[in-house]
């Protein structure tokens, strides 16, 4: 038998990255380092607000927890996005603080024993009722009787997530968006806000748990794109796709600009170079040029709006919708089956409602089936619009490229690609998903002046510095 | 520090006592406002009370509120300062003849003939009010510009006069209803509070506080439906006020319960959109029929 290679592993520790260190003593220290955590999730943080936080806290009392986030909040969270990253960091930062002075100090909680024996029905009757009640702390409590009662005491899977759900399997509770518990239909329904400050209960008791047995934190991930963005409600972002715009306009009209200085236009302007020769008695001696103008862009956007996509067309009718804000000669194109132009809906409506109302009612892009059918696309835009293409002309889609196993005809995509100066591609998927299943990406791509994967306005800023990029490759 | 606002609980009290209901953020960021003399950027959908609250913090803490309400196209003379050159040349002719023209220039650019505008009425004030400068997002980023000296260091530099200095610390409050970025550079000298839709049991407590003479059923009903109306798509969802008016108007009418022909005839209190009419009334009216909205017992 070979001498076995590896040493065991010493618990827990290199699973979970043991204890990062403390740094310096005292809460001012911590509380830098909490803005610093702040910065790392992308909060502008000046020292100005710095300041003001520290005064505000001479202010409140540190006694109540609610007062203490809520000076924080006002002084360092300038917009609802960002007070919303605010409270996912708070949450995180000011629970992992007292966890590390807890496995310092080797402090262990006293944990339900079971000295007093309850049923299961029992119990669940009584958790439930807690819920309905909706009281912080005794929600609290029961939800550390449920991970003793139903987490198999204490070990669980080690992964958060799936304990959870066990959990509230085993308890067979139903969310209701009724709030007056004595109207509640059935005895298994709770208030659906408190079920789900239940599930946090749940999910920091179970990590607290974690913590303890494996006396080490687990490492701090950065927050999700999907954590960090605003449930629900994509007008909220609507600032920030404008700012990633107003960005990418400013990159493609300063594009050739650069040329203006260097070369001088090839043109002689006539009337000035005439106007100049009287100086020297009629002899054209110098010659004017016409100044190169710089380029206008001009812009083709089609953007899906089939169901596959759904998710992300609203983020991509608010890109459509700030590029209209942006850009005089833009031509705007909605398709599922078909391809239909929507640029007057956007001249009309200003408010980003009324155009995806509008958009949704009466663009006529479904036909029959409802199914993205690229091919067809391409033979439309090439038939209506490809005319109109030029040298000078920029064409961005914005699609899954998901053709519902239908013909994508990449020949016809290659001659819109050859009419326009330049193609670019924003594909709301994850790389990783490209060309599996009924994804034809790899079709379309060596036509494309880029592709971009593309579904948060950070990767839009993304996509606005890589145009530069794909000029000078 | 003028204002009797001594702790969070004490601004909370000092609010609900003159009829607002403060949420905790909004009652600290109130309190923290007082005892640092900054101003707060108030943010949130129309019709939380955004605006009530300045003026609730006005007669919380008995001072007078000066408002400037602001558009687009809003300048330095109608928000600041404007010189009264009517006046100005009125003093010219009558002069007419004798006094230099030195002596006439100065005249002429002091004070007595300077008309303040609201902002520049706030800080000079000699007792401290409370300046509510409204809807700050309909203005453009020049005026955001024109603010920051008036709301970092409360002066007001006027060529002629030279800089005018606060002889109170106003209590500011800038609203926004988010229809555009506003600066950095005024954020940072903001504190920041979101408002949102009050949840059901504070909405209650509002309905309760101003139209006490409604049955407890029928608030709590009230309060509901209005959630409902808001939880659907709408152009404009119904803003607190409204609730309350729709309150009163149930009052008024003696209703003793909101039924789908009661709801039908008052809807267009809390819903002003043709389109977003034919919308609550389909989905909520249907609803109400149904008997299925809870808070009215099953009948049989």
């Amino acid at each position: 038998m070979p001498p076995a290679r590896r040493p065991l592993r010493r618990a827990g520790r290199d699973l979970f990255g043991g204890l990062p260190s403390a740094g310096p003593p005292g809460f001012a220290p911590r509380l830098i380092d909490f803005a610093e955590e702040l910065r790392t999730e992308g909060l502008a943080l000046g020292t100005s607000e710095l300041l003001d936080a520290f005064h505000a806290l001479d202010e409140v009392a540190w006694t109540s927890q609610e007062d203490f986030r809520a000076a924080l909040a006002a002084t360092l969270a300038k917009s609802q996005g960002d007070q919303r990253l605010f409270e996912l960091v708070f949450e995180r930062f000011f629970f992992r603080a007292p966890e590390r002075q807890a496995v310092e100090r080797g402090l262990s909680e006293q944990r339900y024993g079971g000295e007093e024996r309850l049923d299961a029905e029992e119990l669940r009757g009584r958790i439930r009722d807690a819920i309905r009640r909706g009281s912080d702390g005794e929600m609290r409590d029961s939800a550390r009787l449920a991970i003793a009662a139903f987490g198999r005491q204490g070990e669980g899977s080690g992964v958060i997530g799936v304990d959870v759900q066990r959990i509230r399997r085993n308890l067979g509770l139903k969310g209701s968006a009724e709030l007056d518990p004595a109207q509640l239909p059935d005895p298994d329904t709770v208030p659906r806000e408190h079920l789900r400050a239940f599930e946090r209960h749940l999910r920091r008791e179970l990590e607290r748990g974690l913590i303890e047995r494996t006396r080490s934190l687990p490492p701090a991930k950065p927050l999700a794109t999907l954590d960090r963005a605003l449930p629900g409600n994509p007008v909220e972002n609507l600032a920030a796709v404008h700012r990633a715009v107003a960005q990418l306009r400013r990159r493609l009209a300063t594009q050739g600009s650069e040329q203006r200085g260097r070369r001088r236009g090839a043109a002689v302007d006539i009337r000035r170079t005439m106007r100049a020769s009287l100086e020297t008695g009629g002899v054209p001696l110098h010659l004017k040029h016409r100044p190169k103008k710089p380029r206008r862009p001009e812009l083709y956007v089609l953007c899906d709006v089939s169901t596959s996509v759904t998710s992300a067309s609203v983020f991509f009718l608010s890109v459509l919708h700030a590029l209209h804000g942006s850009f005089r000669k833009l031509r705007s194109f909605v398709f599922v089956e078909r391809i239909s132009e929507v640029t007057e809906i956007f001249d009309h409506a200003k408010s980003f409602e009324d155009v995806s109302r509008a958009i949704a009612s009466d663009a006529g892009v479904a036909d029959v089936s409802g199914y993205t059918d690229y091919g067809r696309v391409w033979l439309e835009f090439l038939s209506q619009v490809a005319d109109d293409l030029d040298p000078r002309s920029t064409v961005i889609v914005l699609g899954d490229a998901r053709t519902n196993g239908r013909d994508p005809h990449a020949e016809v995509f290659a001659r819109v690609a050859e009419r326009a100066a330049r193609l670019f591609w924003m594909n709301p998927e994850p790389k990783l998903y490209w060309n599996y299943g009924d994804s034809v990406m790899r079709a379309y791509e060596p036509h494309c002046d880029g592709v971009f994967e593309c579904w948060s306005t950070q990767q839009l800023e993304g996509f606005a510095r890589a145009l530069t990029d794909v000029r000078t490759r | 520090m003028p204002s009797g606002l001594q702790s969070v609980e004490d601004t909370r009290a000092a609010l609900a006592e003159v009829g607002y209901l403060a949420d905790e953020s909004a009652a600290l960021v109130s309190f923290l406002a007082a005892r640092l003399g900054k101003p707060v950027l108030v943010e949130g959908p129309a019709g939380v009370g955004k605006t009530e609250l300045a003026k609730a913090l006005g007669r919380a803490t008995g001072r007078t509120l000066v408002r400037l309400q602001c558009y687009e196209g809003l300048d330095e003379a109608k928000a600041l300062y404007e010189w009264n050159y009517r006046k100005q040349l009125l003093r010219i002719q009558a002069d007419a003849g004798d006094g230099g023209w030195e002596r006439m220039q100065e005249d002429i650019f002091g004070e007595e003939f300077l008309l303040s505008r609201p902002l520049l009425r706030a800080i000079t004030d000699p007792d401290p009010v409370v300046l509510l400068i409204d809807e700050i997002d309909k203005t453009d980023q020049e005026f955001e510009a024109m603010l920051l000296e008036l709301l970092s260091d409360f002066q007001v530099s006027i060529p002629e006069l030279g800089v005018v200095e606060a002889r109170s610390r106003p209590l500011v409050l800038l609203t926004s209803n988010n229809s555009r970025e506003l600066t950095e550079a005024l954020k940072r000298r903001c504190l920041y509070l979101w408002l949102d839709y009050p949840s059901a049991e504070r909405e209650l407590e509002i309905v309760r506080l101003h139209e006490p003479g409604l049955s407890e059923t029928m608030s709590r009903r009230l309060v509901e439906i209005v959630h409902m109306v808001r939880s659907l798509d709408l152009k404009k969802p119904p803003s607190i006020a409204e609730s309350i008016d729709w309150a009163r108007a149930l009052l008024l009418l003696g209703a003793d319960d909101i039924d789908e022909d009661v709801f039908r005839q008052t809807l267009s209190i809390v819903v002003k959109h043709r389109t977003d009419l034919d919308l609550a009334a389909e989905r909520i009216g249907v609803k109400l029929s149904d008997g299925l909205v809870a808070g009215r017992a099953p009948s049989g």
